[in-house]
């Protein structure tokens, strides 16, 4: 479904991506985890047309994205769950929904993939009126999952959903995530919080600097002596038994 | 006394169509114009010219006055839009100098001296002579841009407005094209200010360079400012009190600038925001994030 091979971007003159190749199939979970700075958000980035692709490809269902519009890329089926949230803070938390949905002329069916998402989050309905602003961060995250959801993406995209939210609001979106999985969406996942990426995933990359180091099925990487150490804590259970 | 306060309302309607459109820019795409005094110009030039040339009737040279700007405005957004505020705030600062120049050195423009005897507007037989009238057809300038700017801020596309401004790449992520709707925002704002150029040139009679400058620019930022960018009301309250002040301060000639620059100061101080800052749903956050 979606392809990346040997991409290479950055920022200026500082290349961040040194060739990331990594694909993701239709209907599966993928994670991309990494420390900070290692070059995830900015890999998504780049495939969202945000960033100028400097070389390699940059594929979505065959087709070559690295030089198609920000703007355009959703209208392809690939929606992205910004960094830190972003929800439109002064507009109400009705007007973010309807902006994920901003490419569609489906009017109708918009209107009713809205009710449906108002079923499933009763939060969306009872604030449909009040300032995204003024939701607290799970809430935001759940929100801004939600417009992502509105474009009816064939491949949803998340920028680290955990950062910044409590134990208890992480849960809650990991549980949204799953249950999206369960439907069938495809996700590709970005997490510094490596152990919930992985518990979720199906496969998993690990990039480091701008390359990626390892990869695998989320168990293999979960089982993976470097990636306990480097990415899963020492809080990690296993590695204190 | 009564004459005066006509005076003073023609003014003030022409420096409200001015902040609300400059509003739109600042306030709901988010980028800053230090040269919307040039418009403004261009705008009274071009309604001039074409009203002395060919004797159009006045709606027309307003309309032309209008096309014209809008389109300044559109060649300066197109290559200048994608930049960030900062630079964009240079680039129009720099427009409006140039055009300043333009108008004091073109033999059309009438050089430094401008132009003399622009034509009363006469619509229908009826002339705009008596500055009750005149009063009355700006009143119609002002109802049709706040009327014009309600209906935009409050659409779909006023809603993509909103969404660039408070977040622009997130905006883009969700397939909102921002960098063409700031330039159609900013040939909109530019095209509205060639009407207040257009109203302003045919009731003062006597145009020159002076009225077009970088002054004038900072004024309708300082409009903008003070009533609180994003809030159309704001915008409207902000003309006015910048228009009425200053000519109510007269009295203490030698106070003056110092009221003024105080009770500015004093604003920025105690409501950074505006008077009518981005409305009411915004206070409420603000309070929260502190």
């Amino acid at each position: 479904m979606l392809t990346l091979k040997s991409l290479q971007a950055g920022y200026g003159q500082l290349m961040v991506l040194k060739g990331i190749s990594l694909h993701v199939r239709p209907g599966e979970v993928v994670t991309l985890i990494g420390g900070n700075g290692a070059g995830k958000s900015t890999t998504l980035r780049a495939i969202s047309g945000l960033l100028p692709v400097w070389r390699g490809q940059v594929e979505f269902n065959g087709q070559d994205l690295s030089r198609v519009p920000a703007e355009q890329i959703v209208g392809l089926g690939l929606a992205l769950v910004p960094e830190g949230r972003r929800v439109f803070a002064s507009l109400s938390v009705l007007a973010n929904l309807e902006l994920g949905a901003f490419h569609r002329r489906d009017s109708r069916q918009v209107r009713a993939d809205l009710l449906d998402l108002q079923e499933r989050f009763p939060i969306l309905k009872e604030r449909a009126r009040q300032p995204a602003g003024t939701m607290s961060g799970g809430e935001q995250q759940i929100l801004a999952i939600s417009r992502a959801m509105m474009a009816r993406p064939q491949l949803l995209m998340l920028d680290e959903p955990s950062m910044g939210l409590s134990p208890r609001n992480v849960q809650l979106v990991y549980d949204i995530l799953r249950e999206l999985k369960e439907q069938g969406t495809t996700l590709l996942l970005v997490e510094q919080n490596a152990r919930a990426a992985l518990r979720l995933a199906d496969r998993g990359y690990v990039i480091e600097t701008g390359r990626i180091i390892l990869d695998g099925t989320a168990a293999e990487l979960q089982d993976d002596p470097e990636v306990k150490r480097a990415y899963l804590g020492k809080g990690y259970r296993e590695v204190w038994e | 006394m009564t004459a005066f306060i006509v005076h003073l309302a023609i003014l003030a309607g022409i420096y409200i169509i001015l902040a609300v459109s400059l509003n739109l820019i600042v306030g709901y795409a988010g980028q800053v114009s230090l040269g919307h005094a040039a418009f403004y110009g261009i705008g009274a030039y071009a309604s001039t010219l074409v009203a002395m040339s060919w004797e159009v009737p006045y709606p027309l040279a307003a309309l032309w006055a209008m096309l014209v700007s809008g389109l300044c405005g559109l060649a300066l957004g197109l290559p200048t839009l994608r930049l960030k505020e900062d630079y964009l705030a240079i680039v129009t600062l720099g427009f409006g100098v140039i055009i300043d120049l333009v108008i004091r050195n073109l033999e059309i423009t009438g050089g430094p001296d401008g132009i003399v005897g622009v034509p009363t507007p006469v619509i229908l037989g009826l002339s705009f002579r008596n500055p009750l009238l005149y009063l009355l057809l700006v009143g119609l300038g002002v109802g049709f841009s706040l009327l014009f700017t309600y209906l935009l801020v409050n659409s779909y596309h006023g809603r993509a407005l909103k969404a660039i401004r408070d977040h622009e790449i997130t905006a883009q992520v969700m397939g909102i094209n921002s960098p063409a709707y700031k330039v159609a925002i900013f040939a909109l704002a530019a095209a509205l200010a060639g009407l207040a150029g257009s109203l302003f040139a045919h009731y003062i009679k006597h145009i020159n360079y002076e009225s077009f400058g970088l002054h004038t620019s900072i004024l309708i930022v300082c409009m903008v400012v003070l009533g609180g960018m994003g809030s159309i009301l704001g915008s409207v309250l902000g003309a006015i009190i910048l228009t009425v002040l200053p000519e109510t301060l007269r009295q203490f000639q030698s106070y003056q600038d110092l009221i003024y620059g105080g009770l500015l100061v004093a604003l920025l101080v105690w409501r950074p925001q505006g008077l009518l800052g981005k409305g009411k749903l915004s206070l409420k956050f603000l309070e929260r994030k502190e």
